[in-house]
């Protein structure tokens, strides 16, 4: 059975189509990423399917619930982890972090959460003397103490430092590990490229391109680009065969500056959302 | 023999127990928030200091001076400002914050939310009402009554006033979009309706008859009216716009503002300040 199964999803506000038909699947234990620029449905498509919004057409299951209706158990099911937010300021983090344990029927250890987001250091301050990132880490404790089958993570690492979003990234990769079914919004491609099984490309509220990060776009089968420097200065060959390339011109010794690109998932990614723009 | 094991349980808390927790969280929260503290809680208190030493003046034959009928009529201001206000502005504030739309994301039931509101306004607003009594009691000299029967009146019309004011508060919230919007917005019917209600002019029948009438229509007036009710003797009852306490009229018409703050709420509630 599908964690996430959606069909010709609709979005309608006066005038404007934020979501025009969409259809999505996403199995048990699987990361999909989705991706697209800012007002793209990304975040109308998520509220949706975790029962903030209402939607104008379609269908939408959620672990095999209608989101629009389902109630507190489908509710202690999910984990969901908001774009930014700034309430329990003057509470501490273990505080914060018990009083949600308390929600729900079969919540984790508060203090093995506390460890896992790496705030044990922080567990005694006050929410709002936490710095963005940890922040950040905070709102993710809060979205997987209730031991969630699936979480939502809206843009989880916006204002993170790179150190980071490393870690951040190590822990969603255990509760992948742990078979939990991660729907990820990003800005990031490096984010997606390192997290997701899956990306989905979302564009003017319409699905443009889906696959896995190697694969999105035709990516794998495009042509790579070979660089090196030779006596006559630094050279540049399209190919869709870079191995046989190499080989031929590593017979005259050694190359310098060898390098051998395929196009980025940015690169990928850009054109994609350029054309549906 | 095999034994099968039994269903791992996953019996939702309920909704009571919840509803406490979230009090002892807002309870918390309240207390650590200085400003609101002092703005929500010290505000009542520091007016009625001012005001008690400016009106001067005794009501002949009763020894009851014009600082008393105001400190009487104050302790009731006071719970309306940590109930009204504190609620309207505070369920804003949840919304500004994104606090309500983390909670919608819970198994959390609104029930447990509100419990939790209403046990934060039950407390506050009690110690308000003692904070208020002390500043009476020591600068004023208010006395407070022996008799069984002014303290149940005291029960009656703190609970009813409070609940009634905190249901209000929370109807209000829904049209007020920021945290600053709210305060102008609960600050200005708050400060109005004191006026016209005889809590800063003493006695009330100083008061245009058209205003009082006005006031009649909220809980202002009956709460104050009610307070007064206990803390001072009878015969001043013949300064009141009857010339009577009207206990059963505070009665209705604080039992009325709960059922329709009740029916405002279910109304207006908004999660989110988005459109859905």
């Amino acid at each position: 059975m599908t964690a996430v199964k959606v069909r010709g999803l609709r979005k309608e506000y006066a005038g404007h189509v934020a979501v025009g038909g969409i259809d999505l699947d996403i199995d048990h234990g699987e990361v999909l990423a989705l991706l697209g620029p800012n007002g793209a449905g990304k975040t109308t498509t998520t509220e949706i399917l975790e029962g903030h919004r209402g939607r104008t057409a379609g269908e939408a299951r959620v672990l095999g619930e209608d989101p629009g209706t389902a109630g507190r158990a489908w509710r202690a099911k999910l984990g969901i982890v908001l774009q930014s937010s700034d309430d329990v300021g003057s509470l501490t983090v273990t505080e914060t972090v018990r009083h949600f344990a308390g929600y729900y029927p079969d919540p984790r250890d508060p203090g093995e959460v506390i460890e896992l987001v790496g705030l044990t250091g922080k567990a005694g301050a006050k929410v709002r003397d936490l710095s963005g990132g940890q922040r950040r880490r905070l709102d993710v404790a809060l979205g997987i103490i209730g031991r969630p089958e699936l979480v939502f993570l809206d843009e989880p690492t916006t204002g993170f430092d790179p150190e980071a979003r490393r870690r951040f990234w190590a822990l969603i990769g255990s509760l992948a590990g742990e078979g939990t079914t991660i729907l990820l919004t990003t800005h990031y491609l490096d984010e997606a490229e390192a997290l997701a099984d899956r990306v989905a490309v979302i564009a003017g509220g319409v699905l443009v391109a889906e696959g896995t990060p190697a694969t999105l776009g035709g990516r794998a089968g495009a042509e790579a680009t070979v660089r090196w420097t030779d006596a006559r200065g630094p050279r540049a060959v399209r190919t869709t065969t870079p191995a046989r390339l190499v080989r031929e011109l590593s017979t005259d010794g050694e190359l310098t500056d060898l390098t051998i690109t395929r196009p980025s998932l940015e690169d990928v990614y850009l054109g994609l959302i350029g054309e549906n723009r | 023999m095999t034994t099968i094991a039994p269903p791992a349980t996953t019996a939702l808390p309920g909704t009571l127990r919840l509803g406490l927790a979230r009090g002892r969280v807002e309870l918390a929260q309240f207390f650590r928030q200085k400003e609101h503290v002092a703005f929500t809680f010290a505000l009542p208190a520091f007016l009625m200091v001012l005001l008690g030493s400016i009106f001067k003046g005794v009501y002949e034959g009763t020894g009851i001076t014009a600082s008393q009928v105001l400190a009487a009529g104050m302790v009731g201001a006071g719970i309306i400002s940590t109930s009204f206000n504190s609620m309207g502005i505070g369920v804003v504030a949840d919304r500004e914050s994104g606090a309500l739309k983390r909670l919608r994301g819970t198994p959390i039931p609104a029930a447990a939310y509100f419990i939790g509101k209403v046990v934060q306004v039950a407390v506050a607003s009690l110690a308000e009402a003692v904070l208020m009594l002390v500043v009476a009691i020591t600068m004023f000299g208010l006395e407070l009554p022996s008799g069984a029967e002014n303290w149940l009146t005291f029960a009656w019309v703190f609970v009813l006033g409070t609940f009634a004011c905190a249901l209000l508060g929370i109807a209000l919230s829904a049209i007020a979009r920021s945290v600053n919007a709210a305060t102008a917005v609960m600050n200005l019917v708050f400060i109005g309706l004191q006026f016209i209600s005889g809590v800063f002019v003493t006695p009330i029948t100083a008061l245009p008859k058209v205003m009082v009438d006005i006031a009649s229509f909220f809980p202002v007036k009956w709460i104050c009216q009610g307070f007064r009710s206990v803390f001072l003797p009878a015969e001043m009852s013949g300064y009141e716009m009857a010339g009577s306490w009207e206990l059963g009229t505070v009665a209705l018409v604080l039992g009325a503002w709960c059922v329709a703050g009740l029916a405002l709420c279910a109304l207006t509630f908004r999660w989110t300040n988005r459109e859905r």
